[in-house]
């Protein structure tokens, strides 16, 4: 297993610093009333999962795929953040021509295959995409992210257990931060222990990961990624994490125990600190970089600001029937 | 001329899908019961033995991921045609179909196409009951983002799937259980190709516009056939395809007859009946010489009794009284 090196434990920091702060101005745009709508889902709190898995992929050749809180992903992968901007905002020049918004963000050419809104709809998709690859000889994987709240409908069982049964490359990241919406995994899942399932699929089990890691995400999506490309079939990971900004940006106001639960991972738990610390102990004299990197992510996400805002609204009826079929 | 076969649907639906196999590699089938068991509708029968199984793909009963990982497989360059035993179980699929398949080409902006064929087998007969007879075409063909191909007799069949499996957006493909083991005139042509949204005059008149699809034609043609024997010429309207619908074709044939008998299968409310005696009153209404008839499947779950269930859905007799009452 290849050991990242300074260069690439940097780069991770990069985009897990980005994607705090993209995330962080979306919530205050939103508040602000220059994002609108009513769904978005920010990654704040997930960002070593989303880093590690995008670390793990083959540019070309590797697919990943997720569900509505889709954002980290696209800027991990290196989607520009500019074209991310512009689609919250619904601007003809984001990702989807202002027609997807946040929870439909995809760029085919980075093989980000899309964030989807419907609870787990995106996960016979990753099935399909898989098998696709093993058709194909190509030898490419497919990553998908899974919410633990998805784990408890049919998408899930059916999507898992058919990629068991063809042994197809795919490796399922269940991101379980403690909730599907409002309730608590505990209250939604019989077995709340949900990398266990694997038992049913017949799928390798890679068991709980701390997802507030980068490096323990690292190892063991690379195990998964190995695993798969070999051609022995699936993997469940269980990655354990914790959403800073609720489910979303609608959601109600927290009580003072959630509150209190929330502060406490963001204290004790924090992807970002916890590299920054880690690195801070390694490399002597090394937290002027990473000041610098802070600087130039805040930076980065005011230019792509100032370029959502300044691109214009879609508004022809051209624009608005465009796609919805393949013309022939 | 193209030669022609005599085949029954269900063979000339075997014959365009394995030519598709045959011409291009990325198409395959999957589905329950596709491969060893030799197909539900024996339509897949022999592909196993010819395809071998990563092209003929027996699935777990699986709805929602047979038709998902068919979308993922198509978004992904593959060109799935996947089965799913009896359009009653497609209801499991909605989702995938519809805000999957029929959304991912507008919602990415064209990023990713879903050339996707979803075949499944649709009607009552044999005391199915309630479950097993649904007949719901028009309920798919309500949403954008997806083409719904549903013939009429083995020529339609074949070019209709083929040109459904060659185009570059998802079609759910119904076909007719009790059409199956009708055999018809099938063009001798691995291009024959029915173009998408092209309906057909299955027999010309003047009298009064029949209009229906799938299996409705039939009860039309012999209807008109006994009312042609009393003077009616009926023009008998095949639509072929509800989405895309050509309404212009209806329009030509009500211009000319100035009344119209509307046949469906399935249920009267929220119906194809309802569309299209709607934009006949929109676009023809200087042409209108009678109300607009509907024949539809009567409005109540399908039940088990033989006699009971034959009372729920039209037949040619229906049609003829509905056709006197305005001529």
């Amino acid at each position: 297993m290849a050991t990242p090196n300074k260069e690439t434990v940097l780069e991770w920091y990069r985009q897990m610093v980005l994607i705090r702060e993209f995330e962080e101005a979306c919530q205050q745009l939103y508040n602000e009333k220059r994002i609108t709508g009513v769904y978005l889902h920010l990654y704040s709190g997930h960002e070593a999962i989303g880093v590690a898995a995008v670390a793990c992929m083959e540019v070309g050749r590797d697919h990943i795929i997720t569900a509505y809180r889709d954002h980290g992903l696209a800027l991990a992968i290196g989607v520009d953040p500019n074209k991310v901007m512009a689609e919250m905002m619904g601007r003809r020049d984001g990702t989807s021509g202002g027609k997807g918004g946040s929870m439909h963000l995809a760029s085919r050419e980075h093989n980000f295959w899309g964030g989807y809104a419907i609870v787990g709809g995106h996960l016979p998709l990753a099935t399909g995409i898989a098998l696709a690859e093993q058709y194909n000889g190509t030898g490419g994987v497919v990553i998908s992210m899974i919410g633990d709240g998805a784990t408890n409908n049919g998408y899930f069982h059916e999507a898992l257990n058919m990629s068991g049964v063809w042994d197809l490359p795919n490796i399922w990241i269940i991101e379980n931060n403690g909730y599907g919406m409002g309730t608590a995994v505990e209250r939604a899942a019989g077995n709340p222990i949900l990398h266990q399932r694997a038992l049913g699929y017949g799928i390798k089990d890679l068991e709980r990961v701390d997802g507030q890691d980068v490096f323990a995400m690292y190892e063991a999506v690379q195990a998964a990624v190995e695993h798969a490309r070999a051609g022995y079939g699936s993997v469940l990971i269980e990655a354990i994490t914790y959403r800073y900004r609720g489910h979303g940006v609608s959601d109600k106001q927290y009580d003072s125990k959630l509150r209190e639960e929330l502060e406490k991972w963001k204290r004790e738990k924090d992807p970002i600190t916890i590299l920054r610390n880690r690195l801070e102990k390694k490399y002597k004299d090394i937290a002027k970089t990473l000041d610098a990197i802070d600087a130039e992510q805040k930076a980065v996400v005011e230019r792509s600001i100032a370029f959502a805002e300044a691109s214009p609204l879609p508004n022809t009826y051209e624009e608005l029937f465009a796609h919805v079929y393949v013309e022939s | 001329m193209v030669a022609v076969k005599n085949l029954p649907v269900r063979e000339a639906l075997r014959k365009a899908l394995m030519e598709e196999m045959e011409r291009d590699e990325r198409v395959f089938v999957m589905g329950q019961e596709v491969g060893q068991w030799q197909g539900t509708h024996r339509v897949t029968q022999g592909f196993l033995d010819k395809f071998g199984e990563k092209r003929v793909r027996d699935t777990p009963i699986s709805e929602m991921a047979i038709a998902g990982a068919a979308v993922g497989a198509a978004m992904a360059g593959l060109r799935p045609v996947a089965e799913i035993m009896t359009i009653n179980f497609a209801f499991l699929a909605f989702d995938a179909l519809i805000n999957h398949a029929a959304k991912i080409h507008y919602m990415f902006n064209g990023q990713f196409r879903v050339p996707l064929v979803v075949r499944a087998a649709s009607g009552w007969g044999n005391q199915a009951t309630a479950t097993h007879s649904h007949t719901p075409e028009p309920i798919f063909a309500h949403f954008t983002g997806l083409y719904v191909g549903c013939p009429s007799n083995a020529a339609d069949a074949y070019g209709m799937l083929k040109a459904s499996i060659r185009d570059e957006n998802p079609v759910l493909f119904t076909e007719s259980i009790a059409l199956y083991p009708k055999p018809g005139p099938v063009p001798d042509d691995v291009d024959y190709l029915v173009p998408i949204g092209k309906g057909d005059i299955k027999r010309e008149g003047k009298h009064v516009t029949l209009v229906a699809y799938a299996r409705g034609v039939e009860w039309c043609l012999t209807a008109a056939k006994e009312l042609a024997k009393e003077g009616i010429e009926c023009e008998v309207v095949d639509v072929r395809w509800l989405r895309p619908l050509d309404t212009a074709l209806v329009f030509e044939s009500f211009k000319k007859t100035n009344r119209a008998v509307i046949v469906e299968e399935s249920l009267p409310l929220y119906s194809f009946g309802s569309e299209i005696a709607a934009q006949l009153q929109e676009h023809c209404f200087d042409y209108m010489d009678a109300p607009i008839k509907r024949v539809s499947a009567l409005d109540v779950p399908v039940p088990y009794s033989h006699d009971l269930e034959l009372m729920c859905f039209p037949n040619a007799e229906k049609v003829i009284a509905a056709v006197k009452e305005i001529v």
